[in-house]
């Protein structure tokens, strides 16, 4: 266990949270830097905590809910970052983080749930079905952060009431791009994350496809993805309705996620999953 | 005798435009101004700064009632007015209530647009003026230095200039807020107008690649695009071009909405959901308000833009107030730096009088350091010298450190006395002879 890293990493998430909505209502440059650079080493604490988590058990630290959320939540933060670099919209970030920061909570707040892990997670194939799908959330996290704001910015444009967010926000032109580039990386992730995942399956259970309630969930927002893609490729939808959509979408997979592992019996639930496995 | 700094004018508050313009002389009669203002024997050292909205002398005097009435005197030679009329519509301020004057001018807090930019660079003119008239001196120079400062602070720590505070600035801003740069963005024109001319121009300052101009009558429309290098088009390609560009701006004298909801509608998949900006400057207006519910369609009339510039004034309002706080942080340490210049006097004699004992003592001792080299006497000099320094640094930091406070001038008269700095030139040869 290694357990001092995760509580590094989510100190310094919530000490970013906390500088970035301080940037977003004093507007000081040195605070979202600041805050940049304290996310950035909560980053690299979380990394480690993952690379020994993986030592220890042999494959990706994703075996229980309280593992995938802070999962989830290191690969948001790792879409940000690279984000930064393309974007460099310090706003982003006041949005991100806090999105980050609420899924290390939720994960630090669950039982630890430590024990041997079966023979059969100990695949490559789980490994890189697992993180191409985390990235490809992380990456759908961004669409949805960016939908939000978008939406926040594009109301009060339309409605032509110029409030404080106004000015904070960046352009509805920005906004919709990021959650244009966001899909556009993040579809093949999700892709190839199932291909990958049925992969697996066969190595492991010995069928590519078991119409287990996950798969199903995880087709349907394929598929969701697949429709706001295509639209926005082909037909040229953009601004208000693709944002919409990636809200949509974006909750689809949230119960994907969640709700399709908890109370949904399958083999791919987390119970199903949990320490040495029933 | 302490000089006062003054400052004397009128703005845009004070003097209708009418007194105004008569004052405002052509921009060859600075250099008269400040020659006269040079002439003043009560006057120290002085600037003129002359806008469109405000008339200011500053300047230093150590007859202050005095100089004011000869300033008076010569601004009311300016415009050839009778001296009653300028007195009862001027303003006269002195020493801090001058510097927190001159601090809200440079950065914009006394103009009439407040947090318009011009006034700084308007004030740089004017000082770069009277340095070259020689017209300004030590506290001029500081203050002014001071003011930049002050300007500057406020410019940075303040969203004073930050909002747009005309029709055409808010045009801009908006567009950028709806497509981030106004680079490779395409912009028509339909109908002529003032206004929509302005908000055209300032687009097309900030980028905007290409224009077209429509009117109804054709003739007109080539006349306006000439001028902006644009294309000149019928009003029946209005459709076909609408497909193309990315902001409208509409100012027809028609009756009738030239852009129906239908015409835009139609439009939009063709555009491929591109957002399409619309600047209705017309009254009546051009653009029918339900285009506005269109996705990706944003439309702004001339209400909606004055609603913005509202707000924007009212944001600036908050802003001055933090300004107003900078300029007196500013003040409070202008007025510490004037009155570290009383104590200057007193540390000028304090070396003097060092300077002078060891000359006298040089003088006496010469026989006996006959003998020595030119080098030897020259370290005997500089060993002297350094002994008179080390004595007096503490007196001069002590009065330094007093200076502006309460007891200050209770401290400098104490130094004087007791380095005996007043006597007159009798008991300077008295104080020699006691001496052998």
């Amino acid at each position: 266990m290694h357990y001092p890293w995760f509580l590094l990493a989510l100190f310094f998430d919530l000490l970013a949270t906390g500088g970035y909505i301080v940037y977003l209502i004093k507007q000081e440059k040195w605070v979202s830097r600041a805050s940049f650079l304290i996310l950035t080493a909560g980053f690299v604490f979380h990394t480690i905590f993952l690379c020994r988590q993986y030592a220890v058990l042999g494959t990706a630290p994703v075996l229980d809910l309280q593992s995938s959320l802070s999962f989830f939540a290191w690969c948001i933060v790792l879409v940000f970052l690279v984000f930064h670099l393309k974007f460099r919209i310090m706003v982003l970030g006041s949005f991100v983080a806090p999105f980050a920061a609420f899924l290390m909570i939720i994960s630090s707040a669950m039982p630890w749930t430590a024990g041997p892990v079966r023979p059969i997670f100990k695949s490559i194939w789980l490994t890189v079905h697992v993180t191409t799908i985390f990235l490809g959330n992380g990456l759908f996290a961004i669409t949805f952060v960016a939908a939000i704001m978008y939406l926040l910015q594009e109301r009060q444009i339309k409605q032509k009431h110029l409030g404080s967010l106004y000015s904070r926000l960046p352009s509805l032109a920005t906004l919709d791009s990021i959650n244009h580039y966001a899909l556009i990386c993040g579809f093949p992730f999700l892709t190839l994350g199932m291909i990958t995942g049925s992969i697996y399956a066969q190595v492991a259970l010995g069928s590519y496809w078991q119409w287990d309630p996950k798969e199903v969930w995880s087709l349907v927002t394929w598929l969701f993805y697949a429709a706001l893609l295509h639209e926005r490729l082909t037909v040229g939808w953009r601004g208000r309705r693709a944002a919409v959509m990636s809200i949509v979408c974006f909750c689809i997979l949230l119960f994907t996620f969640v709700g399709a592992s908890l109370w949904v019996k399958g083999y791919h639930s987390f119970t199903s999953l949990g320490a040495g496995g029933a | 005798m302490k000089a006062k700094i003054i400052d004397i004018g009128v703005n845009h508050e004070t003097a209708p435009v009418e007194l105004r313009e008569c004052l405002a002389g052509d921009t060859g009669s600075t250099k008269r101004i400040l020659g006269a203002l040079r002439d003043l024997p009560c006057v120290r050292e002085g600037m003129f700064l002359s806008t469109c909205n405000r008339i200011e002398f500053l300047f230093t005097s150590d007859q202050a009632s005095e100089a004011k009435q000869a300033i008076l005197s010569l601004m009311a030679g300016l415009g050839e007015l009778q001296r009653g009329v300028l007195s009862s519509c001027s303003y006269s301020l002195e020493d801090m209530d001058a510097v927190k004057h001159i601090f809200r001018v440079a950065s914009s807090l006394d103009s009439m647009v407040v947090g318009e930019p011009q006034i700084l660079g308007q004030i740089k003119e004017a000082y770069k003026q009277a340095t070259q008239e020689k017209t300004s001196g030590v506290i001029v120079n500081r203050l002014m230095h001071r003011a930049f400062h002050v300007a500057k602070r406020v410019r940075s720590e303040t969203g004073i200039s930050a909002s747009a505070v005309s029709v055409s600035y808010a045009a801009v801003e908006l567009a950028k807020k709806i497509f981030h740069s106004l680079e490779g963005k395409n912009i028509l024109l339909i109908g002529a107008g003032e206004m929509a001319e302005l908000a055209a121009r300032h687009l097309v300052n900030n980028g905007i690649s290409s224009m077209r101009v429509a009117n109804r009558t054709f003739e007109r429309a080539v006349d306006v695009a000439a001028r902006f290098g644009a294309k000149a088009l019928s009003f029946d390609e209005i459709d076909r071009e609408i497909l193309e560009v990315d902001i409208v701006i509409c100012s027809t004298a028609a009756a009738e909405p030239v852009i129906t909801f239908d015409r835009v509608k139609k439009s939009l998949r063709k555009r491929r959901n591109r957002p399409l900006f619309f600047i209705d400057i017309a009254v009546p207006r051009d653009v029918e308000p339900k285009v506005n519910n269109l996705a990706n369609v944003y439309v702004y009339d001339i209400d909606d833009l004055q609603g913005v510039i509202a707000l924007n004034v009212e944001q600036r309002k908050r802003e001055a107030l933090k300004a107003e706080r900078i300029v007196q942080e500013e003040v409070l340490k202008f007025s510490q730096w004037l009155n570290t210049l009383s104590v200057v006097p007193t540390i000028l004699a304090l070396q003097e009088k060092a300077d002078a004992i060891i000359q006298a003592e040089l003088r006496k001792s010469n026989n006996l350091l006959q003998h020595l080299t030119h080098g030897q006497k020259e370290a005997v000099e500089v060993l002297a010298r350094s002994i008179a320094e080390k004595v007096l640094n503490d007196p001069i930091l002590f009065l330094k450190g007093k200076a502006g406070r309460a007891a200050g001038d209770t401290y400098l008269d104490v130094a004087r006395r007791l380095f005996n700095l007043d006597r007159n030139q009798g008991e300077k040869n008295g104080f020699e002879s006691d001496d052998q």
